[in-house]
């Protein structure tokens, strides 16, 4: 009963059927369509903020929030040089933020909200671009010497033979980690609150429908609807830590890169 | 044993994974607690640090999850 029920709300499917180009299926589909719709509120947020009142309002107090966030974030992992990736980092945390954000507003009435952001196809590109990024930036600014990135300084030969292929494993993980940590934690978010909410549904039927001291699976009921909004509040808390953690793992991976050999 | 038995008792196994995260999460955010009790003023500048790495210790929680997932569902 359980079983089916979490995973079938993360089934992809087609809105607008589309005739494939060169091979590749480019139908609109539910993550597509909720990906756009994420886009056209982040970029909302953009003409939310661009009115520049010297007194802010309320849009714009949260557009300048979150710029203010990211701006500390490159400045103080990266150094000066961090502005000009602010762009990048900016656009992957609020489009994913909005992601996130979006994927939760499930509002009665409205049709029920889609995270692309827990479709690992989503958070698998995210993350190579991330680290396509970073081996871009670290072969142009340092040539060939970027491999010094695997060898730490001031450690004896015999255990650089040990380290370096450590460091190197490591750092092959990197996109696998990032990509796997949105999705896990999207993932797993909204399987939870699946399970608490088809508990709450599948106890209430059995308190009405078979009487008498059934009427005591009305308890549990409840206790899982506390559950489902307890969950839902701790959601939007991952949802925005989430998106941060991405945006300041790539200013880490981008440090390592810019200011290879020397502290900024 | 059937499959789907072994799916189920796979996938409970695979989530014992996450007493690792759960106990690291408790020391990172007992230090923080008594860093912070210590010295009030600079608990707010460290706090991105307390999040950064309170998502980064989670995450390994949250492979076990996906293994888990993968065992049930694949």
């Amino acid at each position: 009963m359980a079983a089916i029920d979490p995973i079938h709300q993360f089934a992809i499917h087609k809105i607008v059927e589309l005739p494939p180009v060169m091979g590749f299926d480019l139908s609109i589909t539910n993550s597509v369509l909720w990906m756009a719709i994420a886009a056209v509120v982040f970029a909302g947020l953009f003409a939310l903020s661009a009115r520049g009142a010297v007194v802010p309002g309320r849009g714009q107090v949260v557009g300048e929030m979150l710029y203010g966030l990211v701006e500390g974030l490159t400045s103080s992992m990266i150094g000066r040089e961090g502005v000009k990736f602010l762009p990048f980092v900016f656009t992957l945390f609020g489009f994913i933020l909005t992601m996130n954000i979006l994927g939760l507003l499930n509002v009665p009435g409205m049709p029920h909200p889609f995270t692309p952001t827990s479709q690992i196809a989503v958070t698998g590109t995210f993350a190579l671009l991330t680290i396509g990024l970073v081996l871009v930036v670290g072969f142009a600014r340092n040539g060939l010497g970027f491999f010094k990135l695997f060898v730490p300084s001031g450690v004896p030969w015999p255990l650089l033979l040990l380290l370096v292929p450590i460091e190197f494993i490591s750092f092959l993980v990197r996109p696998l980690t990032l990509a796997l940590r949105l999705f896990g934690n999207m993932l797993g978010g909204h399987v939870v609150l699946a399970i608490f909410a088809s508990f709450v549904a599948s106890l209430g039927a059995f308190a009405f429908t078979a009487g008498g001291p059934a009427y005591l699976a009305l308890i549990p009921s409840v206790l899982s609807f506390s559950m489902v909004t307890a969950l839902t509040a701790l959601e939007f808390v991952v949802a925005f830590l989430q998106a941060f953690v991405f945006a300041a793992l790539t200013c880490v991976y981008l440090n390592d890169v810019v200011n290879l050999g020397h502290g900024h | 044993m059937e499959v789907q038995a072994a799916k189920y008792i796979g996938a409970g196994l695979a989530m014992l994974g996450m007493i690792g995260a759960g106990i690291g999460l408790g020391i990172m955010f007992g230090n923080y607690l008594s860093a912070a009790i210590r010295n009030p003023s600079a608990a707010a500048g460290e706090r991105p640090m307390l999040f950064l790495g309170m998502a980064l210790t989670e995450a390994l929680g949250i492979f076990a999850l996906v293994i888990a997932f993968i065992i049930l569902f694949v």
